[in-house]
């Protein structure tokens, strides 16, 4: 029904999908597995037309197509159940169902409401959905608002010719066990009208209802597997199967941390995203957080920077006590926080280099409310200059710089404002390979000088290769606790194993 | 920095895009005079030159203040109530307290100051603390404002007819009003603002980057609050200019002002959704709109056909100075 062969898909930079051959027949539950990066989400992209292929070939029906957008997928019979669901929540049940194909209801222009909730509710019928089709969408439980959507995917058979491939994107991840099960029922039931690609983290779930398992990494399929009688411990190995260098993550500059704790957190909890976290981050470590997409690793990261307030338990930085959580007060205590989407909060794009490493720290480079330019440029310049940033002046835009270079100016933000607890929040995700290094170096640099480093790292080599400890987050719980003293550092597989 | 039209040789070599919305607003002015020079025997002098000057200073004023806010990513419409309150408050104080500017006089100033800066006050807490979109925060509080001069002068005009304070507007200098030149200084101080101070770096952050801003320790809402308190500072200096020019305060003094100045900021090319822009681009918008009402009545059109073209203006102004693809500016 559908199939790639040696498909491409390139972005400046970087290849995410290399020679992918992928195929799902009728009424088959294909499961894709890979770790983060290993080009699930683009390829789930180029499947649901949201992505284009740059290579290769992608076949529908054996009809070699070129899905130009998500509606045009959807005409050929490709739907998509979005993990972040995509029903608009202030209108009903039906016209979320019929959201974009209301022509077919309408009559002089007028929209025929009876007609259209007859049509919904042939549709929640078949995923066994017993709500009114006038229902406002908000009102209805999460696993209620999946099974609407996987209707409203459903619809799509008495509009296309042919069987409908239906991706499911983390649908689970959510869900309470029986939930789950009522899922994997319709599912089951559904294969008669559909193919379905079944993407998640959690393995057990994957073999449980797939016929075969796709496992991607790097951009390739390294495997595929039948999915009856599949060993997780196989899946896991093939899904991280890399060597580490340790020159990579300079490990042979990691040096014995200090004694003093600087954040000590003692049974965090915050509903719904993680319960009961304790940890000690000191001096001159690196401590990471590790676990899949949404395990709570940055929901407590959040909280150590105030962004976020916990339900219960206590958070001390450097010995005192946190109350208020703002980050105000985060950043008095020294935390500097260093965020994933640096175009949302790392960067003022449009303020200049300078303005925007003194953008923490205007008080101490200003006297009575009135700047102090000199002292300032000096400084942006020192720090320019120190961590090799490439940019044309200090006061060049910052959002034109490139990711690593902007990485580094939010590091020197933090840095040259003395904080010395230091969040870092996938500071290699979107960077070549080049700055990477450079940001190790950093990395080992600031615990040289004294600093302690939060991080959440962008891929499990560099959690191990550049951390003190890790420890393994899931389900919002600290599952395991590693030390990674250079020489006695855990394997991947170890990792992956508390994760998933 | 950002906005300021002015460089030093310290800076490198510009982006095509980024020098064509540093210069480009007085590129256009410059057009404008070139083609009205042609177009009309009368547009090219000195006296001329004046009256635009003159027309366009309260609404400079007041467009300054309101470049502020613009740049935090937010929107002020009070000015007309809070120009009407403060002039009529600084005629009825210039009046209590001798009627002289050589005099006792002088404090109404800062009387007109401090109301305008409490006006200001208010609907920087209204919007942030109430969170109230600022649009409509600010439009609520200037009613009340209009309602309060209404109040204030029971409907009456409240003349000032002091020979000091009127030579702001009847002495010259070189052919131009003394108000021309106090008004070039406030100008220099809100430039200085922008550029030199914390909190202007602050309004830029904020309109860049509320989340990052935030996320850096700024403490966000003091800085929206502080802003719209500057930003009623500058109406009070605009109203009191009005007041100069016109010799009394009513409750209509600040009529207009509203269009006038959003239109001026926008048309200058300071950026709707923040973060961008800044005085200078302001001072160019505010002489592109007086210039052009002003061509206007040189080539003799009527009243009506002036409101449509400032209204077609800022469509255009908003046009070109945005990228309104990759923004949904507003639902």
């Amino acid at each position: 029904m559908l199939e790639f062969r040696k498909v491409e898909k390139l972005f400046p930079g970087v290849r995410a999908l290399k020679g992918i051959d992928f195929e799902v027949k009728k009424g088959e539950v294909v499961g894709l597995v890979g770790e983060n990066g290993a080009g699930k989400s683009t390829l789930m992209k180029v499947i649901y037309g949201a992505y284009q292929h740059d290579g290769g070939e992608v076949l529908v029906n054996g009809r070699p197509t070129r899905l130009s957008s998500p509606r045009e997928a959807m005409q050929a019979g490709i739907g998509m159940v979005f993990q972040e669901q995509s029903l608009i929540p202030s209108l009903s049940v039906m016209e979320n169902i019929f959201l974009g194909f209301e022509q077919q209801f309408v009559n002089f222009g007028v929209i025929r409401w009876k007609r259209m909730a007859e049509a919904a509710r042939r549709q929640l019928a078949k995923v066994h959905l017993d709500v009114d089709p006038y229902a406002t969408t908000s009102a209805l439980s999460f696993a209620q608002r999946q099974m609407v959507e996987l209707a409203k995917v459903l619809a799509l058979e008495e509009r296309v010719e042919g069987d409908l491939v239906i991706l499911l994107d983390e649908p689970t991840s959510v869900l309470s066990k029986q939930e789950v099960g009522l899922l994997f029922q319709r599912v089951r039931e559904l294969r008669t009208r559909a193919a379905f690609i079944f993407v998640s983290h959690r393995l057990d779930e994957v073999i449980e209802i797939s016929d075969r398992i796709y496992v991607l990494k790097d951009g390739e399929v390294v495997d595929v597997v039948a999915g009856q009688g599949a060993s997780a411990e196989h899946i896991q190995r093939k899904m991280v199967g890399r060597e580490i260098s340790k020159a990579y993550y300079r490990e042979e500059k990691q040096k014995p941390c200090g004694e003093q704790v600087l954040v000590e957190a003692r049974g965090l909890c915050r509903a719904g995203h993680y319960e009961d976290i304790s940890f000690r981050l000191r001096r001159g470590e690196v401590l990471s957080l590790v676990g899949v997409e949404g395990a709570g690793g940055e929901e407590i990261m959040r909280t150590v920077f105030g962004l976020e307030k916990p339900d219960g338990g206590t958070l001390e930085l450097k010995g005192q006590p946190v109350r208020s959580f703002s980050p105000v007060h985060a950043v008095r205590s020294g935390v500097g926080y260093i965020p994933r989407e640096r175009k949302v909060e790392g960067i003022v794009a449009g303020m200049s280099v300078c303005e925007n490493m003194t953008l923490s720290q205007m008080g101490s480079y200003s006297a009575g409310g009135v700047m102090k330019r000199g002292p300032e440029r000096r400084m942006a310049s020192e720090w320019v200059q120190r961590l090799e940033i490439k940019t044309p002046s200090i006061d060049a835009n910052a959002g034109k710089l490139s990711g690593g270079n902007q990485q580094k100016v939010v590091i020197s933000k933090w840095r040259s404002g003395g904080c010395d607890i230091i969040l870092l929040d996938h500071p290699t995700r979107g960077v070549d390979v080049g700055a990477k290094e450079n940001i190790y170096e950093v990395v080992r640099e600031m615990c040289a000088d004294g600093c302690g480093v939060l991080l959440m790292a962008d891929t499990l080599e560099e959690a191990i290769g550049l951390s003190h400890t890790v420890a393994v987050i899931k389900d919002g719980r600290i599952a395991r606790w590693f030390d990674c003293t250079p020489g006695s550092k855990p394997t991947l597989y170890d990792l992956v194993h508390y994760m998933i | 920095m950002i906005g300021a039209i002015p460089q030093g040789p310290r800076r490198a070599a510009l982006p095509k895009t980024d020098i064509l919305s540093r210069w480009g607003p007085a590129l256009v002015l410059v057009a404008l005079v070139l083609a009205l020079s042609l177009a009309s025997a009368n547009f090219l002098s000195v006296g001329n030159f004046a009256r635009i000057a003159t027309a366009a200073v309260p609404a400079l004023m007041v467009a300054l203040g309101a470049t502020f806010i613009v740049i935090m990513g937010s929107i002020d419409l009070s000015m007309e109530g809070t120009v009407s309150t403060t002039a009529v408050l600084f005629a009825l104080a210039f009046g209590a307290l001798g009627g002289q500017l050589a005099g006792m006089g002088v404090l109404a100033i800062g009387v007109a100051l401090l109301a305008g800066a409490a006006i200001g006050l208010v609907n920087g807490l209204v919007h942030v603390k109430l969170r109230i979109p600022s649009f409509m925060a600010s439009l609520a509080i200037g009613f009340v404002g209009v309602g309060l001069s209404v109040l204030l002068t029971g409907g009456d005009i409240v003349r000032v007819n002091d020979d000091v304070f009127r030579a702001l507007l009847l002495k010259r200098i070189l052919g131009f009003p003394l108000m021309v030149y106090v008004a070039a200084l406030v100008v220099g101080v809100a430039w200085f603002i922008q550029r030199n101070t914390t909190l202007g770096r602050n309004f830029y952050a904020v309109g860049g980057g509320e989340d990052l801003a935030h996320a850096s320790g700024l403490n966000v809402q003091r800085v929206r609050i502080l802003g719209f308190t500057l930003a009623g500072v500058f109406y009070a200096i605009g109203a009191i200019f009005a007041v100069a020019r016109g010799g009394m305060a009513e409750s209509l003094t600040g009529a207009n002002y509203m269009f006038v100045s959003i239109t001026s900021v926008v048309v200058g090319g300071t950026s709707l959704m923040g973060g961008r822009g800044g005085v200078w681009h302001t001072v160019a918008g505010v002489l592109i709109v007086n210039v052009i009402a002003n061509g206007m009545v040189v080539l003799g059109l009527p009243n009506y056909v002036q409101d449509g073209v400032l209204g077609v203006l800022v469509i255009a102004a908003v046009v070109l100075s945005t990228s309104r693809r990759s923004h949904a500016l507003v639902k």
